[in-house]
């Protein structure tokens, strides 16, 4: 694998379609995407799981380490500081990136299952009494389900759930029935990594405040499809991880509004969330850095804001609009495979095409798809609820990037194809 | 292509289509319930024993064409056979799926050398050997539920 040194896209400040920087541009930035599996080009359709990542994350990642490698809000000497301005200016990064008004809502976690125990450790363990509530929805990831179970058992609290239809949509008048005084918090998916489903999140958010209730939202599989502004979202909390938005693992991000956070104990305690220790008493430090104890994951942050500036040259809006194209042109083709059906078909989707072959269970479907070189996942996608739900053992999920094209679709109606002759 | 028809060998369709002995084994003696949580794999197995012997055996369940062939394959050789012997052939059908140290020869399995092929596929290994862990179960008494995981 050779390494090009053609101009980068969005260099020139490029906001025109995305379209017209042609996907093969794109595709160049991401050597992932140039490998071959089972001496087949990969077509990677598996971008709910993770993200691939740009050549700009991966120098980014390479530059720290080689360059400036150093301990953060420590140092007096040059590297620290280098690295101490890197890091919070990635902060800075993501506050823009979610429009939150303040840097320090923006807390530096693992990923969104980190960010929502936190939550869950911290407000819900503050504001849970026994017969409180907690309310998620029927298409949550277990990451948005078990953290509250398990604070719901500790305080004798429990859990509730939103129903959804047979589409994959969820029933708001069922909602508005389930929002009672017991309720003392609403944790929703924006998108769900099962079905695709876009969930309207603002009018979940505005009945919750309705009964001044908060709400969490995870996001996942929202920030790398569409624009997120959280402000304009009224959300209390928005968790998501960097390995979804074509940044490194191991890092993510927990939007909290400043005044609930202020108010919250410390998740873990340990270096940078203290301001003084003695053996009698410690003083926590202000915000971010009271959600942040220990040396943070700072080529991580560093990678991530490589990331973001990478989605913000390509363009969300430009990404929201392709992608919708990709995903319709998808849905059409996918139909049209005899014995093929869509799991979750909600009016407004994103980025996830699930479905099940007649007589075919999933996981064969993922196996002979990947011996043709196409990456997808088969599987409960950590929702074993949703799989009940449909009384489906697994879907086989095809989910898509902006790096994503026809011909990829086109690849998967090919080896789907081919999957039927092997069983026919 | 050549890897999957060598995964998905016709006996493995033609069981997976077809199931044999899958019912709910009236005079079962045993049995016990398996589960692949990753892939929702999800299998029951029957025993009827005369003493160490394997008198019947059936399954039912239902997954994927590899874990549901081999149940289906697993009972039709394991009728009676002792105790003994479905332990020993256990032990050979896994040493052949996983491809371990101990090169068995696919000619001692007879119909089972099917799954050869299985052993090119790392991740389908536990979807052949479910049934078998499954049998075990039941066969050493524990009824109840084994998992992959
Ligand atoms: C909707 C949703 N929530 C939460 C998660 C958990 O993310 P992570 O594993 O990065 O913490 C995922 C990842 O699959 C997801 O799709």
């Amino acid at each position: 694998m050779s390494t090009h040194a053609r101009p980068r896209i969005g260099e020139q400040h490029c906001q025109e379609c995305l379209v017209s920087i042609g996907p093969e541009r794109i595709r160049e930035e991401f050597p992932t995407l140039w490998t071959k599996v089972h001496g087949k080009p990969l077509v990677y359709l598996d971008n709910a799981a993770t993200t691939q990542k740009p050549r700009s994350v991966i120098e980014a990642l390479t530059r720290y380490y080689t360059e400036e490698n150093s301990n953060v809000h420590r140092g007096v000497h040059l590297l620290s500081q280098v690295a101490t301005q890197a890091y919070e200016s990635g902060r800075t990064k993501v506050r823009q990136f979610v429009n939150a008004a303040h840097d320090r809502e923006i807390i530096f976690t693992r990923g969104t299952t980190e960010g929502i125990n936190l939550v869950a450790q911290t407000y819900g363990r503050r504001a849970l009494r026994a017969g409180d509530e907690v309310l998620i929805s029927a298409m949550e990831h277990h990451s948005n389900i078990v953290p509250w179970q398990m604070i719901c058992e500790e305080k004798g609290a429990a859990l509730k759930v939103i129903p959804m239809n047979d589409a994959g949509e969820l029933l708001l008048e069922e909602y508005r029935r389930l929002l009672t005084d017991r309720t003392k918090l609403v944790a929703v998916t924006h998108v769900s990594n099962a079905l695709g489903t876009v969930n309207p999140i603002q009018d979940v958010i505005a009945l919750a405040h309705g009964r001044g209730i908060p709400v969490l939202v995870d996001g996942a599989q929202a920030v790398s499809h569409m624009p997120v502004d959280v402000r304009e979202l009224d959300c209390d909390f928005y968790a998501f991880s960097g390995h979804k938005l074509f940044g490194p693992t191991g890092i993510g991000i927990l939007y909290g509004k400043a005044y609930l956070l202020e108010a919250m104990p410390p998740y873990q305690g340990g270096g940078d969330m203290i301001s003084a220790v003695t053996f009698e008493k410690t003083i926590y430090n202000t915000l971010p850095y009271k959600f942040e104890a220990g040396t943070p994951h700072i080529a991580g942050v560093i990678g991530l804001a490589a990331a973001i500036e990478y989605v913000e040259r390509v363009g969300r809006n430009q990404i929201a609009a392709y992608e919708a194209d990709l995903l319709a042109y998808g849905t059409e083709i996918l139909t049209a495979v005899p014995g093929l059906r869509l799991i979750g078909t909600a009016r407004d989707k994103a980025g996830v095409l699930s479905f099940v072959l007649d007589g075919i269970h999933a996981h064969d479907v993922g196996t002979i798809l990947d011996l043709e070189g196409v990456a997808v996942r088969a599987g409960h996608h950590c929702a074993m609820p949703v799989m009940k739900r449909f009384g489906l053992p697994a879907t086989a999920r095809a989910s898509l990037a902006f790096y994503n094209t026809r011909a990829d679709l086109d690849a998967l109606a090919k080896g789907l194809h081919k999957v039927r002759e092997v069983f026919a | 292509m050549s890897d999957l028809r060598e995964l998905y060998q016709q006996v493995i369709l033609d069981h997976y289509k077809r199931p044999r002995n899958f019912k709910k084994l009236d005079g079962a003696t045993r049995q016990a319930e398996g589960n692949n949580p990753l892939c929702g794999d999800q299998i029951t197995v029957y025993l009827h024993m005369d003493g160490d012997l394997i008198r019947d055996i059936s399954f039912e369940g239902a997954g994927c064409a590899i874990s549901q062939s081999a149940a289906s394959l697993m009972t039709t050789v394991l009728k009676g056979k002792t105790k003994a012997e479905a332990g020993a052939l256990f032990e050979k059908f896994h040493e052949m799926v996983t491809g371990g140290e101990n090169a068995v020869d696919p000619m001692e399995l007879g119909k089972l050398a099917v799954f050869c092929g299985v052993k090119e596929f790392p991740v389908r290994v536990k979807c052949a050997s479910l049934p078998w862990h499954t049998m075990r179960a039941a066969l050493e008494g524990q009824n109840g539920s084994v998992s992959t995981e």
